[in-house]
C-alpha cells in the first residue's frame, strides 16, 4: 500500500490505528476515579506533546538512527521553527497552515546554514559544533535579538514571543469582536476546541488540534518510511556503517548527510510550528541544550535506527513524565498503606527523590539504564521478550544480532 | 591601558574555572579517550563540597540563655556551633570563616573517590563503546548527579562566603603606577587565578617529574607499547581519572564565593569548557590552560560596552563563534598534535 512492502504497511497501519484512537486507549478508566487522576494521559495538552515530539524525534532519527551523527543542537531548529510559526500569526492571521509552512521553510534554511558549516567534521566534532550552534542561537535569542527596547525583536527574550491585540494580523483580525485575541485554528476549526464524549463513566476529548498534529505525524511517519527503505536511505546508512570506504570509492558523501540533516531540521521546525500553534507563546528554553539532550533521551529510549523506535521514545518519555510528576508523598502512602508504619515510611522517604518534582532523576537513571544495558532501546527490548518467548535456534540468533544497527564512530 | 589590563583581569576568573575543568577533560579524553559530560556535574559537586563543609562547621547546639529575652518575652535560644564550643569562641569562628579554604582539604579525598568510583563503576565499561554512546551515558550520568544534588540542597543557589579577609576589593591598578580607582579588582578573585595557577603547575609538575607521571604521559602517547612493557596503564589511567575529578572539584570549591553553587552551575560551565577543550586542541594539556584563558579574557574583551556598541551580543555568542572558526579552519585546535582527534 503506498509503496510499503507488507510489514511496513502493516507497521503504519497500526501506528495509525493508535494514533487516531488515542483518546480512547490513554483513557482506560472511568472518569473520576484515582485510576483516571494517576494513569489515564486522554487530555488535548498531553496527547497534543505526544505527537509532536513524535514528529521531532522522527526527524532526529532520520539523521542520527541513518548516519550516526549526534547533533546536540536539535532543540534549536525547534525553536525556530516555534519562533517562526508565532511571527506568522502576528503579522499573517491565526491560519495554523501558513504557519507551519513557514516554520519548516525557515528551520530548514537554518539547517541548511547550521548543516554546511557543522558537517565538515564528524564525530565529536559534530556533536560539539551543533551543540556550540545552538547554544549560540539560544543566547542570542535570550539576548540581542531579544531586547524589547530594540526595534529589532525578534524573540522578545525572557518574556517569549507572544501574540498582542495591537498585532496586524493582515490576513486575519487583530481582535475578535468580544476584544481578545482570536485563536489559532485550521480553516475555522479552532485547535483548541474539543469534543467530549461520554459513555457511561468514561470520558473521551477529541481534540482538533490533536488530530491535526496526529495526521500530519502519520505523514511524517510516512515520509520517514520511505526514507528509510530508499536508495537515499541506503546512502545514509552507508555513511553510518563506514564513511571512509565510501568516500574511497568515489562518492561524496556530504551532500546525503546534508540532505539528511536539513530534512531533520525541516521535522523539528515543523514540530516547533504545530507547538505554538496549539498554544501561541515561543520561548528562548526551548532551544536551550538541555532540550536538545531531551530530543537525545527520547530517541534513545525508544530505539535509535528503528522506524517506531522514536514514536515509542517520544510517548514514553512524555507519558512517564507526566505519571511520575503525578505522584506525590500522599500517593505513596496510599499505595503503600498495606506495610507496616515504619517501613511504609522508609519506603516513602526513599521513593520521595523520585516521584514528583524527583522526575528528571527517574528519567535520568532510565536513561543510563538504558544506555548501560539495552543500547536498542524499547524496540531492542521488545524484540529480545519476543526472542524469549519464541526460543529460537541460536543460529537464527546471530543472523538477527549481526543485522541489528550499531551506532557508527 | 588601564581599560585593557582591567579587561584581562576580568576574564582571569571565568578563565580560570574555564581552564581548570577544560584541564580535567582533557586529561581524561587524552588518557581515556572518553568524553565526559559528566564533568560540569563534577565542578558543581565540588562547589558543593563547599557547602556541606560550611553546613557541618555551622552545625550548632541551642541553649537557652535565661538572662536575655528576645522580643516575644521568651528565654533567647543561643546557637553555638560545636566547633566554637570544642577550640573556644575565636578559633571556632576563624574555622567557620574559613570554611571555603578548609573545604579543599575535604573536597580532595571525595573527589577523588567519587571519580574512582565512575571510572571503575560505569565509563570502565564503554572504552569498547562508540563515542556517541560514551557522551550519552556520562550525559546521563550528569542529569543523575544534578538531581541527587538538587533532591538534596534545592533548587535555590546557597551563598557560599568568602574569608572575611577576602571579602571586598583592592585598587590593583594603583599598585603598578595606574590612576586611583581606575582598577579595582575583587581580592577573592585574585586567590582564584592564584590558586588556578597552582593547581594546573602541580598537575604539570606531576606528570612532567614523577615517574608516576611518565608511565601516564608514555601511556597516552602509546598504550599499547606502554602495555606490552608489563605495565598496568589501566590502574594509572583511574587514578587519573580521579585526579582529573578531583582538578575539577577544586575548581567548584574555590568558585563557591564567585558564583553562589546551584545544582545546574556544571551544565552551564560545561558546555564552554568543551569548547575550551577543542578550541585548545583534543588531548592537549598545555592548550586546553592557553584556551581556557584566552577565551575567558575573549570573552570579557567582548562584554565591554565600546564592543558591545559595535557588535550587540557578541559577549553572547564570541567563544562559540571563535570555537566554530577553530574547527572549521584548524581542526585539531591551538596546540593539539598533527593527525590526533582530526575528524
Amino acid at each position: 500500500m503506498f509503496g510499503l512492502n507488507q510489514k511496513d504497511t502493516r507497521l503504519f497501519l497500526i501506528v495509525a490505528a493508535m494514533t487516531l484512537l488515542a483518546p480512547f486507549i490513554l483513557n482506560p478508566f472511568p472518569e473520576g476515579t484515582a485510576m483516571a487522576q494517576m494513569f489515564n494521559a486522554g487530555y488535548p495538552d498531553l496527547m497534543q506533546r505526544f505527537v509532536i515530539f513524535g514528529i521531532l524525534v522522527i526527524g532526529f532519527n532520520i539523521l542520527f538512527g541513518l548516519t550516526g551523527y549526534l547533533s546536540f543542537g536539535h532543540a534549536a531548529f525547534l525553536g525556530v521553527g516555534s519562533y517562526a510559526a508565532v511571527w506568522m500569526f502576528k503579522l499573517v492571521g491565526m491560519n495554523v497552515v501558513p504557519a507551519i509552512l513557514l516554520s519548516m521553510v525557515v528551520a530548514g534554511l537554518f539547517a541548511l546554514l547550521i548543516g554546511y558549516v557543522s558537517l565538515r567534521r564528524s564525530g565529536i566534532y559534530f556533536s560539539i559544533l551543533t551543540l556550540a550552534f545552538a547554544q549560540m542561537s539560544y543566547n542570542l535569542a535570550y539576548s540581542v535579538l531579544g531586547n524589547p527596547a530594540s526595534n529589532f525583536n525578534l524573540t522578545n527574550g525572557e518574556t517569549g514571543l507572544q501574540l498582542l491585540l495591537d498585532d496586524p494580523r493582515v490576513l486575519g483580525e487583530s481582535v475578535t469582536a468580544d476584544g481578545s485575541i482570536p485563536v489559532t485554528n485550521f480553516f475555522g476549526i479552532a485547535m483548541r476546541d474539543s469534543f467530549n464524549l461520554e459513555i457511561g463513566g468514561w470520558l473521551f476529548t477529541f481534540n482538533a488540534g490533536y488530530y491535526l498534529a496526529g495526521i500530519i505525524m502519520l505523514i511524517s511517519f510516512y515520509i520517514s518510511i520511505r526514507i528509510f527503505r530508499s536508495p537515499f536511505g541506503m546512502m545514509l546508512r552507508a555513511v553510518k556503517s563506514n564513511q571512509q570506504r565510501m568516500n574511497y570509492t568515489g562518492l561524496s558523501s556530504r551532500p546525503y548527510t546534508l540532505a539528511a540533516f536539513v530534512i531533520s531540521g525541516i521535522y523539528a521546525g515543523l514540530a516547533g510550528g504545530l507547538l505554538s500553534s496549539m498554544d501561541p507563546l515561543a520561548g528562548a528554553e526551548r532551544m536551550h541544550w538541555t532540550a536538545s539532550g531531551e530530543i537525545v533521551i527520547m530517541a534513545i529510549l525508544g530505539g535509535v535506527g528503528t522506524l517506531i523506535g522514536p514514536i515509542l521514545g517520544a510517548g514514553f518519555n512524555e507519558y512517564f513524565k507526566n505519571i511520575l510528576s503525578k505522584i506525590n508523598d500522599e500517593v505513596l502512602h496510599q499505595w503503600l498503606s498495606f506495610m507496616p508504619d515504619g517501613l511504609e515510611n522508609a519506603f516513602v522517604g526513599v521513593l520521595h527523590f523520585f516521584v514528583g518534582k524527583g522526575w528528571h532523576l527517574s528519567l535520568g537513571l532510565l536513561f543510563m539504564m538504558v544506555i548501560i544495558f539495552l543500547p536498542g532501546g524499547l524496540v531492542e527490548g521488545g524484540q529480545r521478550l519476543a526472542r524469549l518467548f519464541r526460543r529460537r535456534r541460536p543460529s537464527d540468533d546471530d543472523s538477527q544480532k549481526s543485522a541489528q544497527s550499531t551506532p557508527a564512530e | 591601558m588601564d581599560a585593557i589590563l582591567l579587561q584581562i583581569l576580568n576574564g582571569l576568573d571565568k578563565g580560570s574555572a574555564y581552564a581548570l575543568i577544560a584541564l580535567g577533560l582533557t586529561l581524561i579524553f587524552g588518557t581515556l579517550g572518553v568524553v565526559n559530560f559528566a564533568h560540569g556535574a563534577l565542578f558543581m559537586i565540588g562547589a558543593f563540597c563547599a557547602v556541606t563543609l560550611q553546613r557541618i562547621l555551622t552545625l550548632s547546639t541551642i541553649t537557652i540563655d535565661e538572662t536575655q529575652k528576645d522580643f516575644l518575652g521568651n528565654p533567647l535560644k543561643v546557637k553555638t556551633p560545636y566547633v566554637e564550643s570544642w577550640f573556644g569562641p575565636e578559633t571556632g569562628a576563624a574555622i567557620i570563616d574559613w570554611s571555603v579554604p578548609l573545604a579543599i582539604l575535604f573536597a580532595i579525598p571525595v573527589m577523588l573517590l567519587i571519580g574512582y568510583v565512575m571510572e571503575r563503576g560505569l565509563i570502565k565499561h564503554f572504552y569498547k563503546r562508540p563515542h556517541a554512546d560514551q557522551i550519552l551515558v556520562t550525559f546521563g550520568l550528569a542529569i543523575v548527579l544534578q538531581e541527587i544534588i538538587k533532591a538534596f540542597y534545592g533548587a535555590n543557589p546557597i551563598p557560599t562566603g568568602a574569608p572575611a579577609a577576602f571579602r571586598g576589593s583592592f585598587d590593583f591598578g594603583s599598585m603598578f603606577g595606574f590612576d586611583p580607582n581606575t582598577i579595582i579588582y575583587p581580592y577573592w578573585r585574585m586567590v582564584y587565578f592564584a590558586f588556578a595557577a597552582v593547581i594546573i603547575g602541580g598537575v604539570f609538575a606531576f606528570l612532567r617529574y614523577t615517574t608516576f607521571g611518565m608511565v601516564v604521559r608514555a601511556g597516552m602517547a602509546d598504550r599499547e607499547t606502554v602495555e606490552l612493557l608489563g605495565i598496568n596503564i589501566d590502574r594509572r589511567f583511574t587514578i587519573m581519572f580521579g585526579v582529573a575529578a578531583a582538578v575539577a572539584g577544586l575548581a567548584g570549591v574555590m568558585y563557591a564565593p564567585i558564583n553562589s553553587p546551584n545544582y545546574h552551575m556544571g551544565m552551564d560551565f560545561l558546555v564552554l569548557s568543551f569548547v575550551v577543550v577543542v578550541v585548545g586542541g583534543m588531548g592537549s594539556l598545555p592548550g586546553a590552560v592557553l584556551a581556557g584563558f584566552l577565551l575567558g579574557i575573549l570573552e570579557a574583551f567582548a562584554s565591554m560596552n565600546e564592543i558591545k556598541a559595535i557588535f550587540p551580543g557578541i559577549d553572547q555568542i564570541i567563544i562559540y563563534l571563535v570555537a566554530i572558526i577553530i574547527i572549521l579552519t584548524r581542526p585539531r585546535g591551538l596546540m593539539g598534535r598533527p593527525g590526533v582527534m582530526e575528524e
